[in-house]
């Protein structure tokens, strides 16, 4: 999680007011290591923006760009809106799910990646779609799938 | 610093960013630098130029000569060439114009007019351009609040998030109390939907200035646009506008001395579709879960924090500032009588060239599939569209004349909705592509109330066994009938629109359906 005083940092951008929960939250998640929400930074924050922790809690499991759980340390999220679908989405998911060895919604064993899946992610124009993290990459297929996982993976070594 | 002789626009969207228009940004610069060109050529990125399956495409201006296809290894030459050598790089170049479907045909650009031709990220090319224009106009002639307000209402705009409600009579409609809200919905979350995040990145300012005669028009001081967190670039893009704006005067107290202030804050959604819903984004800003009010009250009464307030699309809001500005007539020029203006159309699917197009309203099917999408893909044959996105219905080949705006589609038994036109070849399954859609909409329903909740999850109960081969034969009615209850009990328009694929699809493509039931012996 965020350290303490990366936490105060956080809040202190903000006016401590409900209509920037989200924002908070948006923030604080991007901080932590383990790209998600704790208890103890929930507490945190809604000390903070004035509400009860059960009202942040509420809000926080709303969104699904929110997580409670602890997270790898790279999201992929595959689109599965209909254009996607249409040109094979699907068998898509299915590589990722044997490729990586997790379900969506899951952590692989050495915490690189988490599964996720995406209502849409409106770049329809590229279809099949996914995004790890804040990178987008389109006109998808098994082959090239391969080669971006690799790619990520071995940025990772290299760092 | 001198004024540079030439520019290179640089489209940057999704297609160009896959294709390594970085890399190749980055060639251009250095090559110029490597020339002693920087003062001279000014390298530009811009939006979406209107032009499909070519690659990255380097625009240069004034020449007007496009590039096609280029590559890191083909920057050299065009710098040496064409920029030192004032020669033509042939092999590169492209004629969109002679190439139907490639350039999508002759667009009307009212909304993306500066698309693609402008950089975003700069606020004197967006004036040069004419942003600010039509404010300038209400300063200068003195125009009241009421008149903007009579001009956007006699232009016959329409909301253009999908229901196509008249906006001056929207903003006509808003309580007098103060403080009043404008926000600007651009939480983009139908599926097959990305013009509100062309027009938020290719055109930041235009989108302020529509905002800013919005909030003149009602009196409201304050504006928040509301941007899904998916969308990165979007969200720094206008903040970057909003900043430069502010700087300059055009936003904060007294705006260009005068008495007009209005002020914007940009709030980033965190996934979820519901919040498309405009009480459900209202919630949102407040930090709340998004789950839609009862209506009414409507948001023109009781808003954010409980004030009146102006919810409006993207595209909608970024229409006021032209027809501010050129006036009612030459805003009804384009379109229908009862849908004037243009729409921008999202054509995905199964046709040669997927992208973004904006023609009049009321433009037939058939003329922007064929003329502008280039087609069927490989030359296939035309089984229907899913129009409108997953709370959109589908049409078969019978609906192909039919002419794109929201009253004609309605004869169909469809409805314009986000503008994304999703078109399907002969062999695409239906019950498939429906799962898709009902999966889609059980994910996304918020919970609140029963009939979605419970509904959405019926329907996709029942499309898996169908899919499994477990139907009983009653199974199709019951899926007209479970549509039916959520249309007519759910409290917000995601549960009542599940009604329309549904409907839609077992009406048009029901032996599909048929097919997949046991057989009886």
């Amino acid at each position: 999680m965020a350290s303490v005083m990366g936490l105060q940092a956080i809040l202190e951008v903000y006016e401590p007011d409900p209509a920037n929960l989200l924002d908070i939250l948006h923030d604080v998640q991007e901080a932590d290591e383990r790209n998600h929400l704790s208890r103890e930074a929930l507490s945190d924050v809604a000390e903070y923006v004035g509400l009860p922790a059960s009202s942040v809690i509420s809000s926080a499991t709303f969104y699904s760009m929110f997580s409670l759980v602890p997270r790898g340390k790279h999201i992929i999220r595959i689109c599965e809106s209909p254009p996607c679908q249409l040109v094979g989405a699907e068998s898509l998911l299915d590589i990722l799910v044997e490729t990586l060895g997790v379900d969506v919604g899951e952590t692989t064993q050495d915490g690189a990646f988490t599964l996720e899946t995406s209502s849409c992610l409106g770049v329809c124009g590229v279809a099949p779609a996914m995004m790890i993290d804040e990178e987008l990459y389109g006109n998808l297929t098994k082959e090239r799938l391969a080669e971006i996982l690799e790619a990520v993976r071995s940025a990772d070594d290299g760092s | 610093m001198t004024v540079p002789e030439r520019k290179i626009l640089l489209a940057i969207n999704e297609e160009t960013q896959l294709a390594g228009v970085r890399d190749i940004e980055r060639a251009l610069r250095d090559a110029l630098q490597t020339r002693g060109l920087t003062e001279t050529v000014q390298v530009v990125d811009t939006g979406d130029l209107g032009i499909a399956g070519s690659g990255v495409i380097l625009r240069i201006q004034p020449d007007n000569v496009l590039y096609g296809n280029v590559t890191s290894a083909d920057v050299d030459e065009i710098v040496g060439e064409h920029l030192v050598g004032g020669r033509l790089v042939e092999r590169l170049q492209i004629h969109p114009e002679a190439e139907p479907g490639v350039y999508r045909g002759a667009q009307t650009r009212i909304v993306l007019w500066n698309c693609g031709v402008i950089d975003p990220e700069s606020l004197e090319e967006a004036i040069a351009a004419g942003a600010y224009e039509a404010l300038a106009d209400v300063v200068e002639k003195r125009i009241s609040r009421e008149e903007v307000i009579d001009i956007v209402t006699r232009s016959g705009l329409r909301g253009r998030g999908g229901a196509g409600f008249p906006t001056g009579r929207k903003w006509s409609l808003t309580a007098q109390r103060k403080p009043k809200y404008i926000v600007c919905n651009a939480d983009e979350g139908e599926p097959g939907t990305f013009k509100d995040r062309l027009i938020l990145e290719g055109d930041p300012h235009r989108l302020i200035e529509g905002m800013i005669l919005a909030g003149y028009a009602v009196d409201a001081e304050r504006g928040y646009i509301y941007i899904r967190g998916e969308y990165g670039l979007s969200i720094k893009r206008m903040q970057k506008a909003i900043d430069d704006a502010r700087e300059a005067g055009l936003l904060g107290d007294r705006i260009l001395e005068t008495d007009i202030s209005f002020d914007i804050e940009i709030r980033k959604g965190a996934g979820a579709y519901v919040c498309g819903e405009e009480t459900a984004l209202i919630e949102s800003i407040e930090g709340k879960r998004g789950y839609p009010r009862r209506k009414p009250p409507y948001p023109g009464g009781v808003g954010l924090w409980g004030q009146p307030t102006v919810v409006n699309n993207v595209e909608t809001l970024a229409n006021v500032p032209p027809i501010v500005h050129l006036g009612v007539e030459w805003f009804q020029s384009y379109g229908t009588d009862t849908c004037p203006g243009t729409k921008v159309f999202i054509v995905l699917g199964h046709v040669e060239y997927p992208g973004l197009i904006e023609v009049s309203m009321g433009t037939r099917l058939r003329t922007i599939i064929d003329e502008f999408a280039g087609g069927v893909r490989n030359g296939g044959r035309f089984k229907g569209a899913l129009l409108g996105g997953a709370a959109g219905a589908f049409i078969d080949e019978s609906g192909l004349d039919v002419e794109m705006d929201f009253d004609s589609l309605r004869e169909y038994a469809a409805v314009l909705g986000s503008g994304s036109i999703l078109v399907l070849e002969e062999e695409t399954s239906i019950p498939e592509l429906l799962h898709g859609i009902l999966r889609f909409f059980r994910h996304e329903s918020c919970g609140q109330c029963a009939p979605c909740r419970a509904g959405t999850r019926a329907l996709l109960a029942i499309m898996d066994r169908l899919l499994a081969g477990n139907g009983l034969a009653t199974d199709l009615d019951l899926m007209i009938e479970v549509a039916e209850t959520m249309e007519a009990r759910s409290l917000c328009p995601l549960g009542q629109s599940v009604i329309l694929p549904v409907t839609s699809a077992l009406r048009a493509f029901r032996s599909e359906f048929e097919a997949l039931l046991p057989v009886v012996v």
